[in-house]
């Protein structure tokens, strides 16, 4: 299939509602990310078909055109398992995203425009195989940001989107001095190319830094974290929900697929580094998370420490644990997502997110508060939810690492763990139950459009926690080609 | 498949209640507990269908019982020979807890019917009975180390749902939290402790792990004997922390703080969860995994000792407390301590394996009388309002069936013959005798002030005084006398079940005498015991304050439950939050927030300043030119000669 049309398609929803009337925005919106969660469930199936035909090339459905000759940029697509993994979890939030914004009053039009502008960002980011290509979408998908938090958010909200717009540009200004110095180094910016051409450790190691720093920015590494305590809790629902479902995605796709699958011996070289900021993020982020009194907040921390296995997972480098990273990137954004939607219903009906003047909502609102704890308990790691397996799957990969610090930091990852049940259960416990305010008392439950995405989110994370294997399946030869490539090169010196 | 293809369908009936309750409990409602508890009587069924056909058709090969994989699906696989499967497996301890916990948790479904009747959430409560009883069975199903967790964690979130299910009372949101943070730290250990076997054993399934280590001189356990990290093997390191996991779940000392306070859940779910079956999972995992914690010596010691502390201190806080669940809760933690100590002292194989069969034999009658006690407390505080004892008193006559019923489980629990509690008392206290003299003389102390806050508890309630309120309503109705009445008949016959012959350390039959010399000290020491209860409780008296108070400190002490605690709300309070936690999110905040906002103002500030410079005026352009390169040239001139 055209890969293309993954980011045509939100292109020509974005062309349509600019032309429609502004009485219409939501139900095109809405159709545009049916349709592009129909597309791209036939991409995972067309994919399956081609791979159970024996196909094992590294990258289906490729593309190649030349965008500018002199610079020798081109148009190169192509998906493996990771990315088609990420793309459909980046439909799945666009979708629960656009539905959970149904009754924004305030210009409309122009939230759904920006939503659509993003999600294009990040389609064609997954998709591409050039890194120029690559960065023209990171690009695309950081303004809208910036915007939908100044002008829809609340609270501190210009100070926040400025920092959080500023923090990404600094990520992304880092990433482009790494993607120059790999195209001077390489000759080429297609990423197929580079990952075949050895560069020399000096070189490597010095592009390594600007871009594992740079993607690190957007996936919250440690201590370039904090733009998203204050983006999240600034950002409407559906943006906080973009922010960790979507842009932290493309942080932690970015380091794997660019600054390890490209710079192997670098990445051997900084392990520890990236372990150790991985290891701080997740247990002083859990800590950190254990003090905040703002719905928002909290989970906003939480999702440094969930973020920190994803880099732990990378930074381990053995199959495994590579694996759980790509999960725990799949479980985080699901969760996340889920978790700020909740958040969010709450929010509108009773205008506080903090957790002190909350209380009994199961009583009031049943269904909202069923989730709320659904996406708890999946933060805290509950199995038969989607959060188990890819934290499993990280702590067990990590262990196959021999080296004994390693293992105390994924001792101290671990420890995380019972942080997280802390938390969650000060925050559940408090706001759900617990007796009920009156004032709290007649407030409606969640209507058609928020039940249907909660149950969307609430079903694919079930579906990854019963059953791993369909998403293992997906993953994992993705990250077994890319594995087998950096263990390769890294023999070979 | 085997001939046992159909057990997949013992935990999945449960599952299927807890999906059908779950998403359809509003629409349900008072159908749920008859669907629910007709399900699980289709699980009850099977399981003594399946232990059946294992102990007395085809378990046994030449005389040893084997273990037999019904099932198995790979379910993540992590790296070649580690995955995490989803098996269901039957050895003789699995069958006996598979008909132990189905049953049980029948009876409480079926008591449940009458104790929660007019509850709004009813539908709910069945739900999670239904999710916990699927995630046990799963438990004691499970072939897979990390099976093992998974149904070990899903068992901990049931049982948090149920302490919790009164949610709007504070004092059940924060027993649930206690029980579920606390156990959720044990279970730290466990996680590590698997990350340790699995990386050394080279595989999560517990037959093939038991393969790879226990073999002598295997590979894999010189490996593991050699390898460690703070001089301490990584095999003990694996095994220490994998029974932290369970000492946590099992209420050990000094884990055991959630127990008495997990009492805040309805009763009946006391009686399954926090007394029959899911606190016992820590003495489950170590008897699964017995072979290779027999390898090494001083983990045994650590799980007898561990034990035989916890059974002391529960039974001497037993004899202080007033609150009649607790006093049950207390005793539960006791008489998990005997069953975790009898495992510790117990040897792998033939006579030596005396402890591990004493251990299930206890763990098999514990669940009958301990649940019958926890149902007739049920029965009293649906009858009394009110879970303290000094507020009972001469119920003997207004509850007659609870009556009887409590009396033969206190002399059951307390050791006397011919009930259930004396065998499998007798079989540890014998075991102890021979392996460890000072354990045995804790445990025969132990035993004595067990029967002792037994009938403490027995004559307060029963006795006392006259009844000091009038009968509102009778002893509840047929679906709460019924349970009641055959667990009475479990609790009088389960003593007389071969144990011996069945679940054995080595799937061989264990040949035991019964000792009748050994047999009279305890049982002499428990009726002393029994009758000093008697005569300071069956009536008013002012014996027992004079007592306490002749005792003083070390009384306040016991009663206090020896400050553990205070000990943890300090460590929590004093130390955790103000001195990690608030300086984390200090931290965050005021130091690495601090510096990109600082390096945000320094941009500011520097561009202000630069701003300046682009003034747009020529004359001011045309300064900054000629003094740079009258700068450049001093440079040329001077220093660059």
């Amino acid at each position: 299939m055209n890969l293309s049309l993954l980011v045509l398609l939100p292109v020509c929803t974005f062309l349509v509602l600019l032309l429609l009337q502004a009485r219409f925005a939501r139900q095109v919106a809405l159709t545009g990310a049916v349709l592009q969660l129909l597309v791209c469930g036939y991409l995972l199936w067309q994919y399956l078909a081609v791979r159970d035909l024996g196909n094992t090339a590294p990258m289906l459905f490729e593309t190649d055109q030349v965008w500018y000759a002199p610079l020798q940029i081109h148009y190169h697509t192509g998906v493996d398992g990771i990315a088609v993994a990420m793309i459909l979890l980046t439909a799945l939030i666009v979708l629960t995203g656009i539905l959970v914004s149904w009754t924004i009053d305030k210009w409309q039009k122009e939230f759904f425009l920006l939503l659509l502008l993003l999600s294009a960002g990040a389609y064609g980011f997954f998709i591409s195989l050039d890194l120029f290509t690559m960065f023209f979408f990171l690009e695309v998908a950081v303004i809208p940001k910036f915007l939908l938090i100044g002008i829809w958010g609340s609270g501190r909200k210009e100070y926040s989107a400025m920092k959080l717009a500023l923090m990404l540009m600094a990520g992304s200004a880092l990433v482009f001095v790494g993607l120059l110095g790999l195209y001077f180094g390489a000759g080429s910016f297609d990423m197929m190319t580079i990952a075949k051409t050895t560069l020399s450790q000096t070189s490597q190691s010095y592009i390594f830094i600007f871009l594992f720093s740079g993607f690190g920015i957007f996936a919250a590494m440690f201590p370039f974290h904090t733009w998203v305590p204050d983006g999240h809790a600034s950002a409407p629902t559906a943006a906080s929900m973009f922010l960790a479902g979507i842009s932290m995605k493309l942080g932690g796709y970015g380091c794997l697929r660019v600054a390890v699958f490209l710079l192997p011996q670098a990445a051997h070289q900084y392990a520890w580094a990236i372990i150790l900021l991985a290891a701080i993020a997740i247990i002083y982020g859990a800590f950190a998370t254990m003090m905040q009194t703002d719905l928002k907040y909290i989970n906003a921390y939480s999702s440094v420490s969930h973020c920190g296995f994803v880099l732990l997972g990378i930074g381990m480098l053995t199959e495994t644990s590579v694996n759980g990273a790509v999960l725990q990137m799949i479980s985080h954004g699901l969760m996340t997502a889920l978790f700020f939607a909740a958040i969010g219903m709450i929010y509108s009906r009773t205008h506080t997110r903090m957790v002190a003047s909350l209380g009994g909502l199961l009583k009031a609102m049943p269904f909202i508060s069923t989730v709320f704890v659904i996406a708890g308990l999946c933060s805290l790691g509950l199995p038969g939810l989607s959060g188990f397996v890819a934290e499993m799957t990280v702590f067990m990969g990590a262990w196959q690492n021999p080296d004994t610090w390693y293992r105390v930091a994924t001792v101290l990852a671990c420890a995380s763990i019972v942080v997280t049940a802390v938390y969650i259960l000060r925050a559940a416990g408090k706001t759900i139950m617990g007796p009920l305010p009156e004032n709290y008392a007649g407030l409606p439950d969640a209507t058609w459009n928020e039940k249907t995405a909660a149950v969307l989110l609430v079903a694919a994370i079930v579906l990854m926690g019963v059953a791993p294997f369909l998403v293992t399946q997906l993953v994992h030869p993705g990250v077994e080609n890319m594995m087998r490539q950096v263990d390769k090169l890294v023999t070979l010196n | 498949m085997n001939g046992y293809a159909y057990l997949i369908w013992i935990p999945l009936l449960p599952l299927l209640g807890f999906v059908l309750m779950g998403l359809f409990g509003r629409t349900l409602r008072n159908a749920s507990g008859m669907i629910g508890t007709l399900l699980l009587a289709g699980s009850t069924l099977l399981s003594f269908v399946a232990a059946y056909q294992y102990f007395f058709s085809d378990g046994k090969v030449n005389d040893v019982y084997r273990k037999i994989t019904a099932f198995t699906i790979t379910w993540l696989q992590f790296s070649p020979g580690v995955s995490i499967d989803m098996s269901l497996v039957i050895d003789p301890v699995s069958a006996m807890m598979l008909v132990v916990v189905c049953f049980v948790s029948l009876m409480v479904h079926v008591f449940s019917l009458g104790y929660m009747k007019g509850e709004t959430r009813f539908a709910t409560y069945y739900a999670y009975l239904s999710l916990f009883t699927f995630s046990m069975l799963g438990l004691v199903l499970a072939g897979n180390l990390f099976q093992v967790y998974i149904f070990w964690e899903l068992v901990g979130v049931s049982s948090f749902l149920l302490i919790g299910f009164y949610y709007d009372r504070p004092s059940a949101v924060a027993a649930s939290k206690k029980a579920f943070i606390v156990t959720r730290f044990a279970d730290l250990g466990f996680l590590v402790g698997i990350l340790v076997m699995a990386f050394y054993g080279q595989s999560l399934d517990i037959a093939t792990l038991i393969g790879n280590l226990a073999a002598p001189q295997s590979a894999a356990y010189l490996s593991m004997t050699t390898a460690g990290f703070m001089g301490i093997s990584a095999l003990t390191w694996g095994l220490l922390l994998i029974f932290i996991g369970g000492a946590g779940k099992s209420a050990m000392f000094p884990l055991h703080i959630w127990l008495p306070d997990a009492m805040e859940g309805p009763t009946p779910v006391s009686a399954l969860i926090h007394a029959a079956t899911m606190v016992v999972a820590g003495v489950y995992l170590v008897a699964r995994l017995f072979p290779v914690f027999s390898l090494d010596v001083s983990v045994m010691q650590v799980v007898t000792w561990t034990g035989i502390v916890s059974a002391l201190l529960a039974a001497l806080i037993a004899c202080t407390q007033t609150d009649i669940k607790r006093v049950l809760a207390y005793s539960t933690m006791s008489q998990i301590g005997y069953m975790m100590f009898a495992l510790g002292i117990s040897g792998s194989g033939g006579e030596d394996g005396l402890g591990f069969m004493a251990s299930m034999f206890h763990l098999f009658t514990h669940a009958f009388f301990k649940s019958l006690l926890f149902l007739c407390a049920g029965v009293i505080i649906h009858f009394v309002h009110s879970n303290d004892m000094r507020d009972m008193g001469g119920l003997r006559k207004l509850l007659p069936v609870t009556h009887v019923c409590f009396l033969v489980a206190c002399l059951a629990i307390s050791g006397i013959p011919p009930f259930a509690g004396f065998f499998s008392k007798e079989e540890i206290l014998l075991a102890a005798y021979h392996a460890n003299k000072p354990v045995y003389f804790i445990a025969l102390f132990t035993a004595v002030l067990t029967a002792f806050y037994m009938f403490r508890l027995y004559f307060s309630v029963f006795w006392h005084k006259e009844p000091g309120h009038s009968p509102t309503h009778g002893e509840g109705a047929l679906s709460m006398k019924l349970p009641l009445i055959v667990l009475l008949l479990c609790t009088v016959l389960a003593g007389f079940i071969p144990i011996a012959s069945w679940v054995t350390v080595d799937g061989k039959t264990l040949a035991t005498h019964m000792n009748p010399g050994f047999s009279v000290a305890p049982v002499v020491l428990s009726t002393l015991a029994i009758l000093l209860a008697m005569r300071w409780y069956k009536k008013t008296s002012d014996t027992p304050d004079a007592a306490a108070s002749a005792l003083g400190p070390a009384f306040q002490t016991v009663s206090k439950k020896f400050y553990i605690d205070e000990a943890y709300l300090f460590v929590t309070r004093k130390i955790v939050f103000p001195f990690i936690g608030r300086p984390a999110a200090w931290i965050d905040r005021h130091i690495v927030d601090g510096a990109v906002n600082g390096i945000a103002g320094i941009t500011g500030k520097l561009s202000q300043s630069v701003r300046a410079w682009q003034s747009g005026k020529v004359q001011s352009y045309a300064l900054y030119f000629f003094s740079g390169i009258a700068l450049l040239a001093i440079v040329f001139i001077y220093l660059w000669k």
